[in-house]
């Protein structure tokens, strides 16, 4: 459904833009009907830029997003956003506060159904309030601080579910709401991709990840490092960041090891890789050149699940270990 | 007994009338006891936490003592405190990133603050020396400005000074919140590190995130609604919890190993009650599964196993 082919973006910082700041490097993914696809990240590997990119909120630099095979840059913006919305972190800054809440459904009728009666558009608007599990009279005509985080939350998925959507880019939608109210946000995109909808749930939370989805793409520093069903990135995940990021995830009931070698933590933490050697230069040896534009990102390890460059920032200079 | 709080109870003025924030709370902290302090937003485990080191303008002493080492704490007295702040009691904050001065090379700005406490600085530069050493920063930070430093080496930083003067209870709000998880990690491990060269004794770890605390606190204490649900060691917390708010909390809570397709876990419904005008009772009874004619009367937080605290009728 939603195919993104090699997309980069680098932005322009510093004073008049002089330097560029690449943020997403050669990107490729897809994103089906009936699919939940997690990209983890932590900060700064461009995963929200990827979202915004989807959502035009932000220009693509190189490579092209298409929609069911269209360039999504010459879809007209009004008929992308009848098919495509986003829902993002901050739930209590989503919404005008002047306003009662509800205002965000009236701006959806003003633009997209200026014809529709009331009694027809009241219907829609209370069947997709139930769809996110949201009683109509406990939240309509209320101002957005008489809300709960989780609430706000819905429904602001409940007005994207009322243009009829078939794809939502969920960016960190329940990060910022209690433990004990975000389980159900989250099983609710479990409901509607059951439906057939098809969510790009961006997360630095790897086991809300594993909770939800079907597949799920490892980013670092704007590039894929890891990617391919759930199953296999978690259950045997073969690049060492990857392992990296498992073997921080705090269990419940299982402790880590902790062994006092606490410079040697911090160090690990800023590597962010081991020793492990590369997959990705067995496949490709870096002897092809520096200009790794010809090579493709990532490479097949199995059905479903590929792996990039160890060292995926200075691409020729890892030749088969990480520490070359 | 390393620290002893006794029906504390600390409200914000507002407009509207006193915000119950913390009503009434009594627990015990041992020598080298980590306590992991959990809850959602709003159910006053800052406010906990701000109370024992510096009360904000907003913040209206009720009632309550707070005893460190034997020796009272002025905790409402925002100017006598001032002599146990840093020696005696220190915190890391949450945005440690940005918690040191910009204009002031490090080493300067720490030198500053240690003469404002009346120590000799230049005494305890081989002290400081070490204690970069043990959380793997150059030695040469110290010539540095914060804006010169990774967010990483900042948050480092600012665990080092904190703990400078050896405080006997070190609070510690949110700090591993914004982190990614490797970052997260580093400085869970440095906390019990710091704890076991004893350079703080004791600790109270104040976070939303219940696995975090599963990793390094020695005990759990849940607050809900400014009064304390549960306290307990931490495998009793996470394992076997009475209290039914940490029941369904924990078993909310989703972790890597879990799917949805083949455990569907779910959350609590309803909201925690405003503190505005709290009910009477018990403050979880509106979502407690459990909640029967007895929760209108407050459940006392009692010592139901050894060491098992839990502020619930149902539970024994």
């Amino acid at each position: 459904m939603l195919t993104l082919d090699r997309i980069s973006k680098v932005y322009k910082v510093g004073t008049f833009g002089g330097t560029d700041l690449p943020a997403v490097r050669e990107v490729s993914f897809d994103v089906d009907a009936g699919q939940v696809v997690s990209l983890i990240g932590e900060s700064g590997s461009g995963k929200t830029t990827i979202g915004r990119m989807i959502l035009r909120l932000t220009a693509v630099t190189r490579g092209t997003i298409s929609y069911d095979g269209a360039n999504v840059a010459r879809l007209p913006r009004k008929a992308y956003y009848r098919r495509v919305q986003g829902v993002f972190q901050d739930p209590f800054s989503s919404y005008n506060p002047i306003f009662k809440a509800d205002h965000v459904f009236r701006m959806i009728r003003g633009v997209y159904f200026p014809g529709l009666r009331d009694a027809e558009w009241e219907s829609r608007v209370e069947a997709s309030l139930q769809d996110v599990g949201l009683d109509p009279g406990q939240v309509l005509h209320k101002y957005p601080h008489q809300l709960s985080g989780g609430q706000l939350q819905r429904l602001l998925i409940a007005r994207a579910l009322l243009l009829d959507i078939r794809l939502l880019v969920a960016d960190e939608i329940i990060s910022m709401l209690d433990a004990s109210t975000r389980i159900d946000v989250l099983n609710l995109l479990g409901d509607l991709r059951a439906r057939g909808l098809g969510i790009l749930f961006i997360t630095h939370d790897l086991s809300l990840g594993y909770y939800i989805s079907q597949r799920t793409v490892i980013l670092r520093r704007g590039r894929i490092v890891e990617m391919g069903a759930t199953a296999k990135v978690f259950g045997s995940p073969i690049h060492p960041y990857t392992k990296m990021l498992l073997g921080s995830v705090p269990h419940l009931h299982d402790r880590w090891d902790i062994d006092g070698a606490v410079a040697e933590a911090w160090a690990a933490a800023a590597r962010g890789d081991t020793s492990d050697p590369c997959l990705y230069h067995e496949a490709y040896p870096a002897a092809a050149g520096p200009s790794g534009s010809e090579r493709p990102a990532l490479v097949e390890v199995g059905p479903d699940h590929s792996v990039g460059c160890v060292r995926g920032d200075a691409e020729g200079s890892c030749r088969g270990s990480a520490r070359a | 007994m390393s620290l002893q709080i006794t029906d504390l109870r600390v409200y914000y003025r507002t407009l509207a009338g006193d915000v119950q924030a913390l009503d009434g709370v009594t627990l015990s902290i041992a020598n080298g006891e980590i306590m992991g302090l959990a809850g959602e937003s709003g159910c006053g485990k800052s406010t906990l936490g701000k109370s024992l080191t510096h009360f904000d303008s907003r913040m209206r002493y009720i009632a309550g003592e707070v005893v460190l080492d034997g020796v009272p704490l002025p905790v409402m007295d925002s100017a006598a405190m001032e002599e146990f702040r840093f020696k005696a009691v220190s915190i890391v904050p949450q945005y440690a990133m940005s918690a040191m001065n910009p204009t002031r090379k490090i080493g300067r700005m720490t030198a500053d603050l240690l003469e404002s406490r009346g120590v000799n600085a230049a005494a305890m530069r081989p002290e400081i020396d070490r204690r970069l050493e043990l959380v793997g920063l150059q030695l040469d930070v110290l010539d540095r400005y914060p804006i010169e430093l990774s967010g990483g080496m900042k948050q480092r930083m600012v665990m080092v000074i904190s703990t400078l003067l050896n405080p006997s209870l070190l609070i510690a709000d949110e700090i591993t919140s914004a982190l990614d998880v490797s970052t997260q990690k580093a400085v869970a491990e440095t906390l019990v590190e710091f704890r076991d060269r004893e350079l703080v004794r004791s600790m109270i770890v104040i976070t939303h995130d219940v696995s975090i605390l599963s990793q390094i606190a020695d005990t759990i204490t849940v607050m809900y609604a400014g009064k304390l649900a549960e306290k307990a060691a931490t495998d009793v917390v996470i394992g076997a919890p009475k209290h039914p708010y940490s029941r369904l909390l924990i078993s909310s809570l989703p972790e890597v190993g879990v799917r949805y397709e083949e455990k569907r876990l779910s959350g609590i419904p309803g909201n925690p009650p405003a503190l505005l005008n709290p009910p009477e009772g018990c403050r979880f009874q509106a979502r407690c599964p459990l909640a029967a004619e007895q929760c209108r009367q407050e459940p006392p937080f009692v010592e139901i196993e050894r060491d098992h605290f839990v502020a619930c009728w149902k539970a024994s």
